[in-house]
C-alpha cells in the first residue's frame, strides 16, 4: 500500500476515533450527568432533596434532645390552591415517628392535579430526615371545591449531628394538570 | 463595595480590599517592568537584542511565589465562608419568594405576609417627570426586620430563577422554583438598605428592588403587631359595598402596578406573547369567567398568576371592574370584594 | 499538479483550500463582530442615561442575549478557526488540512446558522431574550417560540466546532512535515492543539444541555423542571461544565497568536517555550474542575464552594506563568512597536487586568458581592476585547501581508489602535466601579447613581465601534493596494510561513520543508 493511503487511513482512523470521543461526551452530557447529579445530591443532600419514602426500623428515641421541624408551604406560579402546613413548627426526638398534616383546597371550577416537591435546609440535615409516608410521593388529584388533610410522617435520624438544631422543610406546589393530560394523550 | 451593616459585611469588604491590594501589587510589578522595557529596550534607543530565552529556576520561582500568595489569600476567605454558611440559632426567619417581577415576604411562624413591588411612578421611567432620589430602588413594602438580631433569609421562587440581593447586609442568594435555599444577617445598625434581584428573570427584572428597613427590637415588634392588626382590617373591608367610582379607580391603580408589565398600559397586550384586555373575550365575557382567570390563573399559560393568592379581595374585585370597563370593553358591569370572596370559597 | 483557484462563485462553494476556507472564516467572523458589535451599541445607547428611551426591556434583554451569542460564537470563535486554517498548514510545513472537504463544510453551515438565529428578531415573540448563558426554566417554560431556533442554530454551531477541531487534531498530529517533532511546533500550534481537544471534549456537552432543553420544551421530560423531580440548577452545571473550557477555547489561540508576534518584535526568542506548553497544558486540564465558580450564589454546601474556589485560584499560577514568560522575552529584547507589537503589548497588559478581576471573582465570599453585577461585565469585557479580540487584530495586522502579499497603512493601524484602546478602556474600566457600587447585570435602566460611569462607558463604547470601521477600510485597503510586501514582511521572523512567497501561494508545501 502507498504511503500516502496508509497515512490517509491512519487520519481517518484518528478522525473516527475523535468523533467516537465526541459521541462519548454527548451520551455523557444527556445520560450520565443527570443522574450522576441526582446521585451526588441523594448522597449530600446537596440540593435539599430529601430522597424517596423510608423504611421504618426499630431503633430507639433519643429523648435528651428535640430538634425543631419548621414547615413552609409555597405555590408555584399559576397554583390557585389553597396549600399551607397544618402547623408552623413542631420540635421531635431524633428517631421519633412523626405525623403532620398539610392542608390543600382546589378554589377552582375543575379538578386539577397537584405535585409537591420537598426541599430541605440546612442541606446536611437531608440525610438525616426520613419520610416513611409522603404526600409528595404521590400526585394529588382534588375535584373542584374539594379539600383534603395530606400526610406527611418522618423521622429524624439518631444520628443527626449535635450542631442541628432546626431543619426547614419547604413544600413548593405545581399544577401538574396539563402535564398529565398531554403525557396521556400520547 | 460598601462596608455594609453587618459584621459580614464588614468582612468581605476586607477580605475585597485585601485581594484588591495584592492584585495592585501584581499588576504594579508587572507592568512595571514592562513600561521599563518598553523605554530601555527600544531598538530606536540602539538596544541590542540579548539571546536568552529558558531559565528553569526562574520558572519555578514565579510558580511558587504566586502559589504562596494564593493561599495567603485562601485561609480569610475560608474563614469568611464559613461563617457566612452558618445559619444556625436564627431569632427571626423570613421566606423571600421570587416573582416575575416582586418579592413576596413571609414572617414564618408569625402569620405576616405581604407582596413588594417597585413603586417608582412609570412616568419616571418614561422620562416624563423628573426621577426622585431613589429611583428604581423604592417599594411599596418594605422588608421590616429587628436589628441585632440574627434573621434568616430562607429564599425561593415561584416562577423562574432570581436572586435576592442587599449590598449592605453581603446577602446574595439564588431564588430557585422548586427548592429553598437560606441565608441570614445580623444588622447592628438601623437604617433602610436597598438592593436588587441578581438573576435574569425576564423583562422586568431590573424593575424588582429589595427595600430592608432595619428597626430597632421595639420598633420591630409594634410594626409587627400593627402589620396583623391591618390584615385583620382588610378582612373587614372586604365586607364593604364600593361605588363603581372607587372600584375604577382603584382598579386602575392595581392594573398598573400588577397587569400593565404584561398586559401594557393600554391594555393591548404584546402580541404572540401577552395577549390584549381590550375586546378580550375573557374581559368581555361571563363575569365568572374573568374572575376565574385572575383569580385561578390560565390553565394552560403559567405566566398568568392565580392572583388569587396575591391580592386582597378589594384589589381584584377592583381591577376586574376596571378591566371589564377601560381600554374601550365598557361592559358596564362591577364586581364587588364580597363577590370575590365568595368566589373564592364556592362549591 | 498545482493549477490556479477556480474562478466565480463557484471557488468560495466548492473550495477545500485552507487559505480559502480560513479567509471565508475571517470575513464571516468580521461580519459578525460587526453586528454583535451593532448589539452591543444599542445597549449602550440605552445605558447612555438613566430611563428608557430607545428600547423596550423585553428587546433590551434580546440585545444582550443576541450580542453574547454572535460575539462568542459567531466572531471570536471562527475568527480563530480562521486563523487556524490560514496558518497551521503553513506553519507545520504540511500542503493543507487533512480533511479539506470536511473543513469547507464546517464553514459553509455557519452562514445559515447565524442567518437562522438572526431571523429570530423578527419572530412573533422576538429573538431570544435569556441572556447567552440561557438559564432554565426561562429559557424552557417561560421562552418564547424562538428558542426552538435558537437550539437549532446552536447544534449547527456546534457541530461545525467540532468538526473544525478534530480536523485541527488530525492535522497537528498527521502532517507535520518531518523533523518538526510536538516541542519544534510554533506556539500558536501547540494552543490550537490544546483548544481543540477541549472542543471535543466540551462541545458535545453543550450539544446535550441544548437537546435535554429541547425535550424539556417539546417532549415533557423534566430534566430542569423542579415539578417533575428535576432541578434548574442542573442546568447550570452541565452549562458551565461546558461553559468554564469554552472560555479557555477562547483565549488559548489567543496566548498562541501573541506568542508568535512577541518575539518578532522583540528580536529576541520566546522565553521559557518548554514552560509555555506546560503552562497551557495545565491550564486546559485545569479548566475542567472550576465551573461552578459561575454558581457561588445557587446554593451550594459549603465543602463544594471551598473546592471550586481554590481550584479556580489555581488557575491563576500558569497564567501568570505565560504572562512572566512575554514579559521576560520583551526584556532586553530589541523593541519597536508596529500595529501588531502595540495589540499584543496592550494584549499582555488588559489581558492581566481582567485576569487580577477573575481573582478577584474567584474568591467565593467576595464573589457574592459581585456576582451577576458589572463588575463580572468588565472582567469577561477585559478578558475577551482586549485579550480574544485585540490578538486576533494582531494576529491579522502581523499575517495579512503574508495572505494578500501587500503591507497595509501603518499609521491607519496605529490609529486604530489608539482609538481602539481608548475607546475601550473607556467603556469597560468604569463598570468595575459600577458593579462594586452595586449595579446588576443584564438590566435595562438603573438607579441614579450608576449614571455618571454608564455615560462614559456609553461613550466610549462608540468610539470602539467608530475605531473598527477604520480597521474594516484598512483591510480592505490593503488588499487593493499596490504597496508589496516583502516575503519576510518583517525582521528576521520565526516560522515556516515567511519562508514562502508574498502572497503566499495557492499551495504551498506540497512538498515537505527541511527542519532544523
Amino acid at each position: 500500500m502507498s504511503e500516502a493511503s496508509t497515512e490517509q487511513r491512519s487520519i481517518a482512523q484518528q478522525a473516527l476515533r475523535l468523533l467516537g470521543v465526541v459521541v462519548a461526551m454527548f451520551v455523557f452530557a444527556i445520560w450520565v450527568m443527570p443522574p450522576l447529579y441526582d446521585a451526588f445530591c441523594e448522597i449530600t443532600g446537596l440540593n435539599g432533596k430529601t430522597g424517596g419514602q423510608y423504611q421504618a426500623v426499630d431503633a430507639a428515641v433519643d429523648t435528651s434532645r428535640q430538634v425543631r421541624i419548621q414547615f413552609l408551604a409555597t405555590n408555584n406560579e399559576g397554583m390557585p390552591w389553597q396549600f399551607a402546613p397544618q402547623m408552623a413548627s413542631i420540635k421531635v426526638h431524633p428517631g421519633e415517628e412523626v405525623e403532620v398534616r398539610y392542608l390543600a383546597t382546589n378554589p377552582t371550577d375543575r379538578t386539577m392535579i397537584a405535585q409537591a416537591i420537598p426541599s430541605l435546609v440546612p442541606f446536611k440535615a437531608a440525610e438525616y430526615f426520613h419520610k416513611t409516608e409522603c404526600f409528595c410521593f404521590n400526585q394529588q388529584a382534588l375535584s373542584a371545591g374539594e379539600s383534603a388533610e395530606l400526610p406527611l410522617r418522618f423521622i429524624v435520624d439518631q444520628d443527626i449531628p449535635k450542631q442541628v438544631n432546626t431543619i426547614t422543610l419547604s413544600y413548593t406546589l405545581f399544577d401538574v394538570t396539563a402535564d398529565l393530560a398531554l403525557a396521556q394523550s400520547q | 463595595m460598601t462596608q455594609g451593616v453587618t459584621p459580614i459585611s464588614h468582612n468581605v469588604y476586607d477580605l475585597h480590599m485585601d485581594i484588591f491590594w495584592w492584585c495592585v501589587g501584581i499588576g504594579v510589578v508587572v507592568f512595571g517592568v514592562m513600561f521599563y522595557t518598553m523605554i530601555a529596550h527600544r531598538k530606536s534607543k540602539g538596544a541590542k537584542a540579548a539571546n536568552f530565552h529558558e531559565s528553569t529556576s526562574l520558572e519555578i520561582l514565579w510558580t511558587v511565589v504566586p502559589f504562596a500568595i494564593l493561599i495567603i489569600m485562601a485561609i480569610p476567605a475560608t474563614k469568611s465562608l464559613i461563617e457566612i454558611y452558618d445559619t444556625k440559632e436564627s431569632e427571626v426567619d423570613i421566606l423571600v419568594t421570587g416573582y416575575q417581577w416582586k418579592w413576596k415576604y413571609e414572617y414564618v411562624g408569625e402569620d405576616v405576609s405581604f407582596f413588594s413591588n417597585l413603586s417608582t411612578d412609570p412616568n419616571e421611567i418614561n422620562n416624563l417627570v423628573p426621577k426622585g432620589p431613589n429611583y428604581l430602588l423604592e417599594v411599596d413594602e418594605p422588608l421590616v426586620i429587628p436589628i441585632r438580631k440574627k434573621v434568616r433569609f430562607l429564599v425561593t421562587a415561584a416562577d423562574v430563577i432570581h436572586s435576592w440581593w442587599v449590598p449592605a447586609l453581603a446577602v446574595k442568594r439564588d431564588a430557585i422554583p422548586g427548592f429553598i435555599n437560606e441565608s441570614w444577617a445580623y444588622v447592628e445598625e438601623p437604617g433602610v438598605y436597598r438592593g436588587q434581584c441578581a438573576e435574569l428573570c425576564g423583562k422586568d427584572h431590573g424593575f424588582m428592588p429589595i427595600v430592608v428597613e432595619a428597626l430597632s427590637e421595639a420598633d420591630y415588634a409594634v410594626w409587627l403587631s400593627e402589620k396583623k392588626a391591618s390584615a385583620a382590617k382588610l378582612k373587614a373591608l372586604t365586607e364593604k359595598e364600593f361605588t363603581f367610582d372607587e372600584l375604577y379607580a382603584q382598579g386602575e391603580a392595581v392594573y398598573g402596578k400588577n397587569c400593565a408589565a404584561c398586559h401594557q398600559p393600554d391594555g393591548k397586550g404584546i402580541s404572540g406573547t401577552f395577549p390584549a384586555i381590550a375586546g378580550s373575550s375573557v374581559a368581555t365575557g361571563v363575569l365568572g369567567g374573568h374572575m376565574n382567570m385572575v383569580i385561578n390563573g390560565s390553565s394552560n399559560n403559567p405566566m398568568m398568576s392565580a392572583f388569587g393568592a396575591q391580592l386582597s379581595e378589594v384589589d381584584i374585585a377592583s381591577v376586574i371592574t376596571y378591566q371589564r370597563n377601560a381600554f374601550g370593553n365598557n361592559m358596564g358591569d362591577q364586581v364587588q370584594p364580597i363577590d370575590v370572596l365568595k368566589f373564592k370559597q364556592a362549591k | 499538479m498545482a493549477h490556479g483557484p477556480a474562478k466565480g462563485i463557484t471557488r468560495w462553494l466548492y473550495t477545500t483550500n485552507h487559505k480559502d476556507i480560513g479567509s471565508m472564516y475571517l470575513w464571516f467572523s468580521l461580519a459578525m463582530f460587526l453586528l454583535g458589535g451593532v448589539f452591543a451599541l444599542v445597549i449602550r445607547a440605552e445605558l447612555f442615561e438613566p430611563g428608557l428611551q430607545i428600547v423596550d426591556p423585553d428587546f433590551f434583554n434580546q440585545m444582550t442575549t443576541m450580542h453574547g451569542l454572535i460575539m462568542v460564537f459567531g466572531a471570536v470563535m471562527p475568527a480563530f478557526v480562521g486563523l487556524a486554517n490560514w496558518m497551521i498548514p503553513m506553519m507545520i510545513g504540511a500542503p493543507d488540512m487533512a480533511l479539506p472537504r470536511m473543513n469547507n463544510w464546517s464553514f459553509w453551515i455557519l452562514p445559515f446558522a447565524f442567518s437562522m438565529l438572526a431571523s429570530t428578531l423578527f419572530m412573533d415573540g422576538g429573538a431570544p431574550n435569556f441572556g447567552w448563558t440561557f438559564y432554565a426554566p426561562l429559557s424552557t417554560t417561560y421562552a418564547p417560540p424562538s428558542v426552538t431556533f435558537f437550539i437549532f442554530a446552536v447544534h449547527i454551531m456546534g457541530a461545525s466546532s467540532i468538526m473544525g477541531a478534530i480536523n485541527i487534531v488530525v492535522t497537528i498530529l498527521n502532517l507535520r512535515a518531518p523533523g518538526m517533532t510536538l516541542m519544534k511546533m510554533p506556539l500558536f500550534v501547540w494552543t490550537w492543539l490544546i483548544t481543540a481537544y477541549l472542543l471535543i471534549a466540551v462541545m458535545p456537552v453543550l450539544a446535550g444541555v441544548v437537546t435535554m432543553m429541547l425535550m424539556d420544551i417539546h417532549f415533557s421530560t423534566s430534566f430542569f423542571d423542579a415539578a417533575g423531580g428535576g432541578d434548574p440548577v442542573l442546568f447550570q452545571h452541565v452549562f458551565w461544565f461546558f461553559g468554564h473550557p469554552e472560555v479557555y477555547i477562547m483565549i488559548l489561540p489567543a496566548f498562541g497568536i501573541v506568542s508568535a508576534i512577541i518575539p518578532t518584535f522583540a528580536r529576541k526568542p520566546l522565553f521559557g517555550y518548554a514552560s509555555m506548553v506546560y503552562a497551557t497544558s495545565s491550564i486546559a486540564f485545569l479548566s475542567f474542575i472550576v465551573w461552578a465558580h459561575h454558581m457561588f450564589t445557587v446554593g451550594m454546601p459549603v465543602a463544594g464552594e471551598l473546592f471550586f474556589m481554590y481550584a479556580t485560584m489555581l488557575i491563576a499560577v500558569p497564567t501568570g506563568v505565560k504572562v512572566f514568560n512575554w514579559v521576560t522575552t520583551m526584556f532586553r529584547g530589541s523593541l519597536t512597536f508596529e500595529t501588531p507589537m502595540l495589540f499584543s503589548i496592550a494584549f499582555v497588559i488588559l489581558f492581566t487586568i481582567g485576569g487580577l478581576s477573575g481573582l478577584m471573582l474567584a474568591i467565593a465570599p467576595a464573589d457574592f458581592q459581585y456576582h451577576d453585577t458589572y463588575f463580572v461585565v468588565a472582567h469577561f469585557h477585559y478578558v475577551l476585547v482586549p485579550g480574544a479580540i485585540f490578538s486576533i487584530m494582531a494576529g491579522v495586522y502581523y499575517w495579512l501581508p503574508k495572505w494578500c502579499g501587500n503591507m497595509y497603512n501603518e499609521t491607519m493601524g496605529k490609529t486604530h489602535f489608539w482609538l481602539a484602546f481608548i475607546g475601550l478602556n473607556l467603556t469597560f474600566f468604569p463598570m468595575h466601579f459600577v458593579g462594586l457600587a452595586g449595579m446588576p447585570r443584564r438590566i435595562p435602566d438603573y438607579s441614579l447613581q450608576f449614571a455618571d460611569f454608564n455615560m462614559i462607558a456609553s461613550c466610549g463604547a462608540f468610539l470602539f465601534g467608530a475605531a473598527q470601521l477604520l480597521f474594516v477600510f484598512n483591510v480592505i485597503a490593503t488588499i487593493r493596494s499596490k504597496n508589496k510586501a516583502t516575503d519576510e514582511v518583517w525582521e528576521n521572523p520565526e516560522g515556516l510561513e515567511w519562508t514562502v512567497a508574498s502572497p503566499a501561494p495557492y499551495h504551498t508545501f506540497s512538498v515537505a520543508p527541511p527542519i532544523k
